[in-house]
């Protein structure tokens, strides 16, 4: 059975018989580094153009169809484009800010990628916190946003930006909170630990009710984390143009653009893992002939499937539903989400002491 | 990081000190060039945080002296340009310089022509609301429902397309009647859009109307209560969602409205949600007319006989007319000679857009996207 397993074990031990330890570790991070360059580029040019086609059927017309066929090197076009295109950068602004901060918003976006379990066995970080890592390093893209809309010496980027900021902290609440009610469950930080304790059947199955209300309150929550509709505040385009990236253009713009899309995977790879079982196949219960056929699906498509499920999901809030206000908004999190996850979460504290769940 | 800016406050230039001065005031321009003003309206908007403290529209950007041109056009070319004032609400538009120019001449106009003309009027509304509901909301950051609103708005254009010849500026009506006989797929093809109209209602229900976040954004947003609609010379469904009756059609009805049966659609919340709700509402009173006139279109001239070179007899002529926006009003001052001597519009879209600053005032920035939404702006209109 094809597995990345095999893959990474053989060139460890390749690389073990010809090289000293130091250089095989070299040599591994390098590959690591390359690896996740190249899966970010082709998954900004994946999810771009599969933004653009979901929307497409959805609003009754046939999206990008002309560069290539069914028009997939439309995105590789755009960002050729994007990629020629000058990088300017405002008389009035603060240059050194206004160019840092697109960076700090991709070097988190790149962060995130390292305690995520792609397949069984494969994975960049296994470390022992690695839930509290995602969290915590998800929380400083906001600073990136922050700097990008007071440097760019723009009142739409600064309002844009200030929305973000009051948005992303309150929703963070939230969403630690439905994940913490997953490690309650598991009894472990660590993401590799979560995916197994999945074994025989999906957090959000062996739950209850309270797993379900967890994974909802998690999804609305990292909607709105990542900045999309209907939470969309900090671009609001017909309200404030652009939001933040008002002033960005070309590369700069880019790397928000590309950002704003790993994101969006990242945390809906976190939601697959938590609540869905990341690569674990689907088992129920005793039906052995079931799950043997379900074994046979190699793990990284099973990781992959339900990541671009959730994906699929954000994207369909994100053409149905209207913007709401930024008042409402935080209403939202502080009147409901908030009460509600924190009651969730004795619930399920209960349940695990009790052994209720499956 | 903010500079020196010098904001006009009270009439009198002063410079503040960044955007933000003593008072936490932040001056922020809307327009000319903004995804949610739909055309060249540019509004001056302070504010404190998000709240707003005060909106000065600035008009004038798409002025092309239209009143003016028309001194220096004939009787019967001055129609034309008015197609470029209200482009939404172009058949009415021209009705109403034709009714004018009908008034002066004391011309009747046949039976056919009538019903031709009211049926464009209404089949114009409804395309009309169908932009204006979808490019709504999008300003509400739902962009779907443009595309499910131009859906059905091709079916009118084409409608439109095949007997006047045009899309957009129809140019259709002339004094005396209309410019052209129906093209003969006319009925077949407005009976097949009223089904198509009637199948696909629902899901502007299901896809805005009935959603908890749209109703959030609308209810209780831009106030207006009916004296004010009234002082500010609110006309069309920002009047009637504030209680105020001030159809035309039902008030001073022209051509053949008053033998029609359809209600004033009316709402007396005064608020976003009931402005929309009166849209929604006309839309269907629209196609009831259309239904009662389809299959009852008179035989006969569809143009009276008039002169080549249209004279209107010394005097003042106004008419008036409820077009998609509200009461639009048309006043010629006539010397006697072939062209007229003064020429006033009395557009809706001015009127209703002096009531914005006074319904926006306190509300969040987001709220004035539904206000502004809700007013059904067109800047052509505005400025003229």
């Amino acid at each position: 059975m094809f597995s990345l397993e095999g893959l990474t074990n053989s060139l460890q031990q390749w690389l073990n018989a010809h090289l000293n330890p130091t250089w095989v570790l070299v040599v591994e991070s390098l590959i690591v580094i390359l690896l996740a360059i190249a899966l970010f580029a082709v998954l900004g040019l994946v999810l771009v153009l599969m933004e653009r086609k979901v929307a497409a059927h959805m609003q009754i017309r046939l999206g990008p169809n002309r560069v290539g066929p069914q028009g997939i090197f439309q995105t590789s076009a755009d960002t050729l484009k994007l990629i020629m295109k000058e990088g300017l950068t405002p008389d009035g602004s603060d240059k050194f800010l206004f160019n840092l901060a697109p960076f700090i918003v991709m070097i988190v976006a790149m962060l995130l990628l390292a305690p995520i379990p792609f397949a069984r066995n494969f994975q960049i970080w296994d470390i022992n916190i690695g839930v509290l890592f995602v969290s915590a390093v998800s929380s400083i893209s906001v600073i990136g946003v922050l700097m990008a809309g007071w440097s760019s010496n723009n009142k739409y980027s600064l309002l844009g930006a200030m929305r973000s900021g009051a948005q992303i902290v309150s929703y963070e609440l939230s969403a630690g909170l439905s994940i913490i009610s997953i490690v309650v469950l598991t009894g472990s930080l660590r993401l590799s630990e979560i995916v197994a304790s999945q074994q025989d059947g999906w957090w959000l199955f062996k739950g209850h009710i309270p797993a379900i209300i967890a994974f909802v309150i998690f999804i609305i929550a990292v909607t709105a984390e990542t900045n999309r509709a209907p939470f969309d505040m900090a671009e609001a385009e017909s309200e404030l143009t652009a939001g933040f990236h008002t002033e960005y253009s070309g590369m700069k713009f880019a790397l928000f653009f590309l950002a704003e899309y790993i994101n969006i995977f990242i945390v809906c790879s976190v939601g697959a893992t938590l609540f869905l079982g990341g690569w674990m196949p689907l088992h129920i219960g005793n039906w052995e002939g079931f799950n043997h056929i379900m074994d046979y699906i190699p793990s990284s498509i099973w990781f992959f499937g339900k990541v671009f499920f959730l994906i699929f999901l954000i994207m369909w809030f994100r053409w149905t539903f209207p913007r709401l206000r930024i008042d409402q908004l935080l209403n939202l999190e502080w009147k409901y989400l908030l009460p509600i996850s924190m009651l969730n979460l004795l619930l399920i504290t209960l349940m695990a002491i009790m052994g209720w769940h499956f | 990081m903010y500079t020196e800016t010098q904001v006009i406050r009270n009439n009198t230039k002063v410079t503040v000190d960044g955007a933000l001065d003593g008072t936490g005031e932040m001056v922020i321009n809307v327009g000319p060039q903004h995804p949610a003003t739909h055309g060249v309206l540019h509004l001056v908007i302070t504010l404190n945080g998000e709240t707003i403290q005060k909106i000065e529209p600035h008009l004038g950007y798409i002025h092309r002296s239209i009143e003016k041109m028309s001194e220096s056009l004939s009787y019967r070319q001055f129609i034309y340009v008015t197609s470029r004032m209200d482009y939404l609400s172009s058949h009415i538009n021209n009705h109403a310089c034709a009714m004018t120019v009908e008034k002066g001449l004391q011309l009747e106009v046949p039976p056919r022509a009538q019903v031709i003309r009211v049926l464009m009027d209404e089949l114009t509304r409804v395309a009309s609301h169908e932009l204006w509901w979808g490019a709504m909301a999008m300003d509400l950051g739902a962009f779907t429902p443009f595309f499910y609103a131009f859906r059905e708005r091709e079916a009118i254009s084409d409608i439109m397309e095949e007997t006047c010849g045009a899309r957009l500026t129809m140019n259709y009506m002339v004094p005396g009647g209309v410019m052209a006989d129906l093209h003969p797929n006319f009925q077949r093809r407005v009976k097949d859009f009223i089904k198509l109209f009637k199948a696909k209602i629902h899901e502007y229900d299901e896809l805005v109307t009935g959603n908890i976040i749209f109703q959030n954004r609308m209810k209780g947003v831009g106030v207006l209560s009916a004296e004010d609609a009234v002082s500010f010379g609110c006309t069309g469904p920002v009047a009637r969602a504030s209680g105020v009756k001030s159809d035309i059609r039902k008030l001073y009805p022209y051509e053949i409205y008053d033998k029609l049966e359809f209600d004033e659609v009316t709402e007396t919340a005064g608020d976003s949600f009931a402005r929309y709700m009166v849209r929604m509402g006309e839309m269907h009173q629209s196609i009831r007319i259309i239904e009662q006139l389809i299959d009852n279109i008179p035989e006969g001239d569809f143009q009276a006989k008039t002169k080549a070179v249209l004279k209107l007899p010394k005097g003042e002529f106004y008419t008036r007319v409820e077009t998609a926006r509200g009461e639009l009003g048309v006043y010629i001052v006539s010397e006697g000679g072939t062209t007229p001597y003064r020429i006033k519009y009395r557009s809706p879209g001015f009127s209703n857009l002096s009531a914005l600053d006074h319904m926006a005032r306190g509300s969040k920035l987001g709220d004035l996207m539904a206000t502004m939404g809700t007013l059904d702006l067109v800047i052509p209109d505005i400025d003229r």
